[in-house]
């Protein structure tokens, strides 16, 4: 048998080659980003798009088309999709549609750790949770099959320790929805099932919860076995409780937490944490002296069991925030609500020393600016030395809070206000940001500065539309942010290296903040980690301009030639 | 505390039942890549293995850890990711500013191998010295040197696997004169 050491990323990866995906798109975002990255090494087609709104809809777009699709983002990715996701419920899909939501309970590398099993709840979707790398290989078919089966667009939860810890896989041979299974692209007219006009849109929420009722239905039967499951505890393990037995009802990571804190105690593991399989939980509690849930964020799983009336114990408050591992899985079971001692505080991240974005950050320090922030590697600069940022959300909401400030702050501070973006993020979100700026400008004119380092840095170099070069890195259209901000109605647009002209972004920065036109200055210079692949990728696409550019001369008429 | 010791009062990690070990260090010092090759080897060996890092902010020059866990499945398979606090045996540091905040991974008796052991300048190469102190933990470990040397193969491109075997084998050899321990 083949044993692979794998990350979640990389079998979800495999999963989705073995399962006739013929489309994978996405927005980098850790901890989703490496599955797209591995697709495509792995020879599937891979696409990053400029968000996961827009990359949830080219992914809905080829599931109408009936083919088999996935789409990547990490949990606050599914915020700006939720617009599409919502109505994609109601609508479904003709093929399959897997949406990966990449949740990050503790934050290694997010804004905030919000728990997106509450979309599967809100948007009333069918949503599937491995719990190590086998399991996201595995599960990742059976998403692929209810997609198929209910025509609905399936959510594949995992969080930071399953995407990132590698673990052993064993890759199925056959028997699986493979590339031979899976259904030709192809359209069909459906404009009442597509169309959600009201007219069409009401009799679709009934069928979207007719069809939820189904797999509820499906999820507490024997077919379901492997995704819902209950364990014995180990007859060697320790009893937790002397003459107590100890059933716990998890899913996730914390499950692998659980069985480790907890041998001795029965174990229901949930994989389709929505619907959950509440009659197999009703059982499952009536069964054991103790039932106890166990689970990393919210209380969801304990609220809905609870408000089906099952008696479950759930852990104390304090363990809703970080991450949960063995040892706080042992202080959940003990009830122990004592102070938990602090984690080892290590050396923080900071810029790269040769980062070109120095330059840009003191000298917004010493003009004493109000700078809007954004989100990226750039983000290091409200650490010291500079602490020279004062906001930071979401996504591209750097302009929007820039102009917000400038619109209601007295002149003096108003004038001092700058939004700061990255490249990458600017094609995300930040392009409805300026189309605002210039409608709606402030007395004071405002100033965005782009920092453009030609690369999507913080998530490890990715490619965006403004590198124009594709997820594989071939050359394709490029976006240029400076027509972008001349197109929408930006007076004045400057493109200036911060690290080769110190001086003159200074200069030019003074002279933008005392102007009151809107400015938006482009501060371009490679980012130094990815300078070098940068210029590889620049010289393998000239290469391929001149081979075709020789072959386009061949291909005219002798005359022309 | 922590003192030099001969290896032979080291206690032995053979017979556990699963093996934990926190590699430590900065951003682009090697941590990952070490703690790939050693869960690799471990894989190659036919143990049950699982490893666990927090990367996103690893390019950024701040402290990385990485936990490896290995066993012989059935008996022994891993659970969790993730090494309990307290519960390594082993503790690999590359970066000496980062031995405190991890010893309370370690449990009593645990080994440390800290980056000390390798005087400065002995390896050839001193982007290897993760490899090296991989070497240096090898010897604590039932896993065969053929299992690390083809992780070794696998992990590093042809031109760097010269003086990363080089630099293993004199983390095996300066740990067989001394080892710290907790």
């Amino acid at each position: 048998m083949d044993r692979k050491l794998l990350s979640g990323d990389e079998a979800v990866a495999l999963a989705a080659l073995h399962a006739g995906v013929v489309l994978g798109t996405g927005y980098p975002g850790t901890p989703s980003t490496e599955i797209l990255e591995a697709f495509s090494e792995l020879g599937g087609h891979a696409q990053w798009a400029p968000n996961e709104k827009v990359a949830l809809e080219v992914g809905l777009g080829a599931a109408f088309g009936s083919a088999r699709t996935l789409v990547t983002m990490k949990h606050v990715g599914l915020n700006v999709a939720a617009d599409p996701l919502f109505t994609a419920a109601y609508t479904g899909v003709s093929g399959a549609l897997v949406v990966v939501s990449a949740d990050d309970p503790g934050m290694s590398s997010s804004q905030n750790e919000q728990d997106n099993r509450r979309y599967a709840i809100a948007a009333g979707l069918p949503m599937i949770e491995p719990s190590d790398s086998q399991e996201a290989y595995d599960f990742f078919f059976s998403a692929i099959e209810m997609s198929e089966r209910w025509h609905l667009p399936v959510l594949f939860r995992m969080t930071t320790r399953v995407c990132h810890s590698k673990s052993i896989v064993t890759a199925r041979e056959s028997g699986a929805p493979g590339r031979e299974a899976a259904p030709a692209p192809h359209f069909e007219h459906d404009i009442a099932g597509r169309v959600m006009i009201p007219a069409y849109a009401r009799p679709a929420h009934r069928r979207l919860r007719a069809k939820l009722s189904e797999i509820a239905a499906w999820g507490e039967s024997a077919a379901a076995d492997k995704l819902n499951r209950v364990e014995a505890g180990a007859p060697h393990g320790a009893a937790v409780e002397a003459g107590t037995t100890l059933g716990i009802i998890t899913s996730g990571v914390s499950y692998m937490h659980a069985r480790e804190a907890a041998p001795a105690a029965k174990i229901l593991k949930i994989g389709l944490v929505h619907p959950l399989p509440l009659e197999r939980a009703r059982a499952f509690a009536a069964g054991v002296e103790r039932c106890l849930v166990v689970e990393e964020g919210d209380p969801i799983l304990a609220d809905a069991l609870r408000a089906a009336g099952i008696a479950v114990e759930s852990k104390s408050e304090m363990y809703r925030f970080g991450e949960l591992d063995v040892q706080r899985v042992r202080r959940i079971v003990a009830r122990d609500e004592t102070p938990e001692a602090p984690p080892a505080r290590g050396k923080p991240p900071e810029l790269c020393p040769a980062c070109p974005y120095h330059t840009v950050y003191a000298t917004i320090r010493k003009l004493d600016c109000i700078a809007a922030g954004d989100i990226g590697c750039y983000t290091l600069g409200v650490l010291p030395p500079y602490q020279a940022m004062d906001t930071c959300v979401a996504m591209g909401a750097s302009i929007g809070v820039g102009l917000g400030l400038r619109h209601v702050l007295p002149l003096d501070q108003a004038r001092r206000v700058v939004s700061i973006i990255g490249d990458s993020t600017f094609v995300h979100s930040g392009i409805s940001g300026l189309v605002e700026m210039a409608y709606n400008r402030p007395a004071t004119g405002h100033v965005v500065i782009v920092l453009d380092n030609g690369t999507t840095a913080m998530t490890g170099q990715q490619e965006h539309a403004g590198t124009g070069r594709l997820l594989d890195h071939n050359p394709t259209n490029k976006l240029s942010i400076e027509a972008v901000a001349a197109a929408v109605g930006i007076e004045s647009v400057t493109v200036i290296d911060p690290y080769a002209d110190p001086d003159g972004f200074e200069q030019l920065l003074r002279d933008r903040l005392a102007s009151t036109e809107l400015s938006v200055i482009v501060a371009r210079r490679p980012c130094i980690l990815a300078a070098a692949d940068i210029r590889k990728w620049e010289q393998q696409a000239a290469a391929i301009r001149a081979t075709s550019a020789d072959q386009a001369a061949f291909d005219l008429p002798v005359e022309e030639r | 505390m922590s003192a030099t010791y001969p290896k032979g009062a080291i206690p032995s990690a053979a017979g556990r039942s699963v093996v934990n070990v926190v590699l430590a260090g900065l951003g682009g010092q090697g941590v990952i890549k070490a703690s790939d090759i050693l869960a690799d080897a471990a894989l190659r060996a036919g143990l049950d293995v699982k490893k666990s890092e927090i990367h996103g902010m690893s390019q950024r020059g701040g402290s990385v850890t990485s936990d490896v866990r290995f066993g012989r499945a059935p008996a022994d398979r891993v659970g969790s990711p993730m090494v309990p606090a307290g519960e390594a045996d082993f503790l690999v540091v590359l970066a000496p500013s980062e031995v405190e905040v991890n010893r309370a991974t370690m449990r009593p008796g645990g080994v440390l191998i800290a980056p000390e052991l390798v005087p400065e300048g002995e390896l050839a190469n001193k982007r290897s010295l993760n490899v090296a102190l991989l070497g240096a933990l090898s010897t604590y470990l039932e896993l065969p040197r053929e299992a690390f040397m083809e992780a070794l193969a696998a992990a590093l491109p042809e031109k760097l696997r010269g003086v990363n075997e080089q630099a293993f084998e004199l983390g095996r050899k300066l740990a067989a004169e001394h080892v710290t321990i907790s």
